[in-house]
């Protein structure tokens, strides 16, 4: 519990918006930004940068020489609030920007201290052989290291980088990395291998091989993916751009077309108001905040310690249709355990349940520990037994069986067919069904016998962990088909499927077949998504297009995924395609919303322009503006705040609830379609009422 | 008034009607199935094929199929532009017609080439019966059959599975022409004809009239012209008054036979579609989208019509409708037809991309005539030209589901394509074009002298002239606001380009789209899936394609037909 408390504070603190050390910053980086070098990344910021500079222009050449051919019949005054409210849209765009930067990045950094600076006993000659005996070694720092170093850890050392166990076992403290308290096992060779660099050796000592140069961990890749300069844009986001872009021009033609109409209809209109009405129509609102939403994804992504390795992977998560998860440890326990005693008949249970306790007492294995716990549930008081006088007859693969004698009793327990031997006789019918029965529901049977008599049957099942069935059914709500990917034969796997609410199952599982599942999906247009922590998951995991690796797992595991959970915990896969869903809806929630805030606006702007000339078009000043300057200065102050309010939007992102595309269509395209509508109109009056209370434009 | 509305509403009922049992037929047609009239025109067909050299069971690349449209377009407009610049010495000119002027037949064959049918000229003045018939009318078959075989391109794009082509072109056309537009025109001919309009190649004949003034009175083979103008929603018809004229359209039952005409194979092939991608739902909604639009466009029109003029309510004379007078603004219409009929025709003729005009789009109230203007600049998608209308609703589909798409939390797929930013970029190009072609052609008539000339009218009335003229050139529509005097050299050559860039620079990233869907994957539909079928996404793509209209012409809109109801309405005349 300690541990959640924890790492709760630590996310309260690391996504704070008023964070100063963030916001600070932030600030400085909307200035720098403004290098239109930067701004062409993003054409629409582009195009109101240009628009900016060139009000600039028309303000100092009014303010100085009151240029007759650039002024209108508008005052410096004027101009110069466009000018600066039009600063002021690109500064609000790069803000966001900025600040999601900032907050990944700060993320990064409390990932990232734990691990600064430690020295490293580096092996000189790089040889294991000597290190065993009487080995040299050297210290330095840890930036130092190169892939292919081999370092030593002792108990209290701090592992210097990211690496594989190549010799020995220790316990390590990962809680500066997961947060986990609790010390995880490393040891060479196998599945456990992989360290991480931060963490702290708490007992024994361990040869690390390196296996990352410095500045290319997956805590320098991810700083990269948050960093917009080295960014690469996702697919979807390019799509959008792409729009964003179209619709620039488009509306960059119906503005410069309307100087000619303007000048036929024996009127013009000054450049100060084409720009800012350009500048109102292009859809700045998701073009200022695209970047910042693609940042905020892998932000959210890493306070729930995962790590991105890829934007890309964070975007097709949204789109997973098929889930493969790991039966052991995800679905259910690690272990089978004993779920009920069935006597024999004519046996009581009491007498059923003392003898597979008295079987079980030596027994380590956890099948063994589940069946003392469960007699004791059950009011057997074994253990106070005195075990003195006891023989163990542990199991062997000969016999079978295990057991005890004592007293004069015989007792074991085991597989049906080794006890049916032991017995001398054919197992009791009623038992034989039981025992068939469990087979085919998944269990598996042991029966248990004293002084060759068999007293009944204990039932060992995978148990499924709580509450996973609930979030199966969420899952598929959300539409995602789950497989659950087992060893066991097909008869236990089906029944855990049913019993884990899974829409599927792949038993007796082999690496290949898992790859050939993959591939099956995908050729059917399906998205697929897995965990993986073995070196033999590798190959699904590279195929696989949402590849979350564990942290625990191997180096070639971590390798081959596009994310890596730091918890290590399978089920996050949930949160990772509901990150990835929240940011697409971000998107697409902004994009609608920006382009319906253009109605509010036309409204407003094109009766200002015609106010002299063709008045009879104040019948489209429905919002009752008071002025031509207060009607445009309104619209564009509109357009920059929308800007800034919602940036905290941007950065938390939609909220996704499954509830089915069309519910969560309908109800989306009336919060930011039909709001998007009707939002400005408010605003826009608004502004117009402070700016003509504060006498800002005649 | 009662009655003319039942009227409409009846003409409505029985499109959807006759669209519902033709999609079917489409569907075999264009999938080569065998059909009830088979036997009679499969050995035509096969002869064809055999004249042509083309082999029907070879399929084409996008690229491929592309080029043979552009082919057959650019020998075709050669053909007529030297037909009617030779038509003095070619046959069937009774009435001695020298050739037609240069600029004059360059419009002329672009205009019939890409089914606009915009008419610069005069045509019981200007065309022999050899033009008409075989320098014209062909175009109305050749260019109606073009139009349906990009729209078919595109569906078998969206509904194949990871395929390279896109069907054969020469196939395609020769099938719609000898299965669905001649056998259903034959038909219609023949009604259109035993209600009184004319069909024969005799030289016009003269009347006496009472004063004993001698009256030539213009004749030909039109009734067959006409329903081919109108099925193929060509819209040129052989008399300058096109179907205001007698002979054209003769009563009102045969006014509303064209618009049925009209929208026929339009709302049949939106239903074919769905029937294609094995959804009928899925045609249902982008027939529903196109149907909402019109009849709420015809409402509209015919709300401001039957209202009357703002300006001669203000003086006191009554407008309204009694047993004596049809009520309403009835300058520029039949009496035949009245304000309800008449505005009818004129959101059918530009809802469609017709462009047969029964009224002057001209005298129409501001509002009233604001309607056809913005049916053509919502991008002839209501239910559009035949097959035009088709792919322009399916560019607007994948552009509705793009932005909306994303807000139920999956890269946007439409029926399980993908729509990544090659499609996003080639949906885009086609709104782009469209907005430029109009826009920026109006800037310049307005700024140049030549441009200047055309307008009949001053102000704001003139503007929408313009306006209207490159609205309607550029959606194929065809349809005049009149007043524009457009047989100039500057209008005839302007307007020209207009329509050949409305039209073709729109087909390369129309069939380039339908080769990139072609070649995707499907993605089957699950419960996370955004579904194009239902109520919700109709009302969607019916705000995709107002508001993405609306923000490209509002200014424009402004200038013209509202800042002149709003003069009106205030009395300012000018």
């Amino acid at each position: 519990m300690k541990d959640t408390i924890q790492k709760r504070e630590r996310r309260k603190g690391r996504s704070s918006l008023s964070d100063r050390t963030i916001l600070v910053p932030a600030i400085r980086a909307s200035f720098a930004k403004l290098n239109p070098r930067w701004i062409a990344r993003n054409p629409v910021m582009f195009v109101v940068e240009v628009g900016a500079v060139i009000t600039t222009i028309i303000f100092v050449l009014d303010l100085f020489n009151g240029t007759p051919v650039l002024r209108g019949p508008n005052n410096e005054l004027f101009v110069g609030q466009i000018t600066v409210w039009l600063w002021f849209t690109v500064l609000f765009a790069n803000f966001a920007e900025a600040m999601a930067e900032g907050r990944g990045k700060a993320q990064a950094a409390s990932l990232r201290k734990t691990r600064s600076e430690t020295i490293a006993r580096r092996l000189v000659d790089g040889q294991l052989t000597n290190c065993q005996t009487n080995g040299l070694e050297e210290r330095i720092s840890s930036t130092q290291l190169k892939k292919g170093d081999l370092v030593v850890c002792e108990a209290g050392d701090i592992v210097p980088g990211d690496g594989d166990v190549i010799e020995g076992i220790a316990s390590i403290d990962e809680s500066a990395i997961t947060g986990e308290s609790a010390p995880v096992i490393r040891e060479a060779g196998g599945d456990r291998s992989s360290v991480t660099g931060g963490t702290r050796v708490l007992s024994d000592r361990i040869v690390i091989q390196i296996t990352a140069n410095p500045g290319e961990t997956f805590l320098d890749r991810m700083i990269h993916l948050v960093e917009s300069a080295s960014r690469r844009k996702t697919p979807n986001e390019i799509a959008l751009n792409i729009l964003l872009a179209a619709l620039t021009i488009i509306f960059m033609v119906a503005t410069v077309t309307l100087q000619p109409f303007a000048i036929y209809a024996g009127t013009s209109v000054t450049i100060t108001v084409l720009i800012a009405l350009l500048v109102c129509l292009i859809p700045t609102t998701i073009g200022g905040l695209l970047s910042a939403i693609g940042i905020a994804g892998i932000d959210r992504l890493m306070q729930r310690n995962v790590i991105a390795l890829s934007g890309r992977a964070v975007e097709a998560a949204g789109d997973v249709d098929t889930l493969l998860l790991d039966k052991t440890g995800t679905i259910t326990f690690g272990n089978r355990q004993a779920s009920e005693f069935l006597p024999a008949p004519g046996v009581a249970m009491e007498r059923l349940v003392e003898a597979a306790e008295l079987a079980s007492l030596a027994d380590e294995t956890p099948e063994g520990k589940s069946i003392v716990a469960l007699a004791n549930r059950l009011g057997s008081s074994g253990r106070a037994l005195d075990k003195a006088g006891m023989t163990f007859i542990a199991f062997s693969a000969t016999t079978r069986m295990s057991g005890v004698d004592f007293g004069g009793r015989t007792i074991r327990k085991g597989a049906d067919d080794a006890m049916g031997r032991w017995s001398e006789r054919d197992l009791p019918v009623d038992v034989r069904a039981r025992v068939d029965a469990i087979g085919r529901s998944g269990g598996t049977p042991l029966v248990v016998g004293e002084n060759k008599v068999v007293l009944g049957t204990i039932h060992l099942k995978d148990i499924v962990k709580p509450g996973i069935r609930d979030r199966f059914a969420e899952l598929r709500r959300m539409g995602l088909r789950t497989v659950m990917i087992t060893g066991d034969n097909p008869l236990t796997a089906a029944a855990i499927a049913k019993e884990a609410g899974v829409d599927d199952f792949l038993a007796q599982a082999t690496p290949e077949m898992k790859l050939k599942l993959i591939r099956d999906e995908q050729a059917l247009g399906r998205m697929v998504a897995m965990t993986g922590d073995g070196t033999n998951d590798a190959p699904a995991l590279a195929q696989a297009d949402v590849a979350v690796a564990m942290n625990t797992g191997t180096q070639a595991a971590k390798e081959a995924g596009n994310l890596i959970d730091l918890d290590s915990d399978p089920t996050k896969l949930i949160e990772i395609v509901e990150a990835g869903k929240q940011m697409l809806i971000t998107r697409g929630a902004l994009t609608t919303f920006s382009i319906a805030n253009d109605v509010a606006k036309y409204f407003a702007i094109i009766p200002a322009m015609f106010f002299v000339a063709l008045p009879e078009l104040k019948a489209l000043n429905i919002m009752q503006l008071h002025s031509p300057n207060s009607a445009v200065l309104s619209a564009v102050i509109f357009n920059a705040l929308i800007i800034i309010a919602l940036v905290p939007l941007a950065l938390r992102g939609v909220r996704y609830r499954p509830i089915g595309a069309s519910a969560l269509l309908r109800n989306n395209l009336l919060i930011y379609g039909l709001g998007g509508i009707v939002a400005p109109f408010i605003g826009i009056k608004i502004i117009d009422i402070i700016v003509t209370a504060v006498n800002l434009a005649a | 008034m009662v009655v003319d509305i039942i009227g409409v509403v009846i003409t409505y009922l029985a499109v959807a009607m006759g669209a519902w049992f033709l999609a079917p037929h489409l569907v075999k047609v264009f999938q080569g199935q065998r059909v009830f009239l088979s036997p009679v025109l499969r050995p035509v067909e096969r002869g064809a094929y055999r004249l042509m050299g083309v082999d029907e069971t070879k399929e084409q690349s996008w690229i491929a199929y592309g080029v043979s449209v552009l082919a057959v377009t650019i020998v075709s407009l050669i053909f007529t532009y030297l037909v009617l610049r030779l038509q003095d010495k070619l046959p069937f000119n009774p009435q001695g017609f020298g050739p037609v002027p240069a600029d004059l037949a360059f419009n002329t064959a672009v205009s019939f080439t890409t089914n606009t049918n915009w008419q610069n000229y005069t045509g019981e003045q200007t065309m022999s019966y050899f033009s008409q018939m075989v320098g014209l009318v062909m175009h109305n078959f050749l260019s109606a059959a073009t139009g349906i075989a990009m729209a078919i391109a595109l569906v078998r794009g969206i509904s194949s599975r990871q395929l390279k082509t896109l069907g054969n072109f020469y196939v395609d056309v020769t099938r719609a022409t000898l299965y669905v537009l001649l056998p259903i025109a034959f038909v219609a001919a023949l009604v259109l004809a035993s209600q009184g309009a004319v069909q024969t190649l005799s030289s016009y004949p003269v009347a006496h009239t009472l004063e004993g003034a001698a009256q030539t009175i213009a004749v030909g083979p039109f009734a067959s012209q006409e329903v081919i103008k109108d099925l193929g929603n060509n819209g040129g018809g052989p008399f300058n008054a096109n179907s205001a004229h007698p002979f054209e359209n003769p009563n009102g039952f045969t006014n509303q036979l064209e618009i049925f005409l009209e929208l026929l194979i339009p709302f049949a092939l939106a239903l074919m579609f769905g029937r294609w991608v094995g959804n009928i739902k899925q045609g249902i909604a982008i027939a529903a989208t196109m149907g909402i639009v019109l009849v709420a466009a015809t409402g509209i029109a015919a709300w401001a019509e039957q209202s009357g003029n703002p300006a001669l309510t203000n003086i006191g004379v009554s407008q309204a409708n009694t047993a004596t007078q049809a009520g309403g603004n009835m300058e520029g219409k039949s009496v035949a037809f009245g304000p309800i009929y008449s505005a009818n025709f004129a959101a059918a003729t530009t809802g469609t991309s017709t462009g047969a005009v029964d009224s002057s789009h001209d005298s129409f109230t501001p509002i009233g005539g604001m309607v056809p203007l913005v049916l053509m600049q919502l991008g002839e998608v209501t239910p559009g030209g035949v097959g035009a209308g088709l792919y322009g609703m399916l560019i607007f589909a994948v552009l509705a589901v793009f932005i909306a798409g994303l807000m139920v939390g999956r890269t946007p797929e439409y029926l399980g394509k993908k729509i990544e930013s090659k499609e996003v970029r080639l949906a885009s190009l086609v709104i782009l074009t469209s907005a430029f072609n109009i826009l920026v052609w109006t800037a310049i008539s307005v700024l140049v002298p030549a441009g200047l000339k055309g307008p009949l009218n001053p102000a704001a009335h003139g503007f929408t002239e313009i306006l209207y003229a490159f609205s309607s050139t550029n959606g194929n529509n065809g349809s005049a606001f009149a007043g524009l005097t457009g047989n100039t050299v500057y209008y005839n050559t302007a307007l020209g380009i207009a329509m050949w860039t409305g039209r073709y620079i729109f087909y390369i990233p129309i069939l380039a789209l339908a080769g990139a869907l072609a070649g995707k994957k499907v993605v089957p539909a699950g419960p996370g899936t955004f579904r194009t079928d239902t109520p919700l996404f109709v009302g969607l793509l019916i705000g995709v394609i107002i508001i993405v209209g609306a923000l490209t012409f509002f200014p424009a809109l402004a200038l013209g037909p509202l800042l002149e109801q709003f003069q009106l309405a205030a009395g300012h005349l000018h």
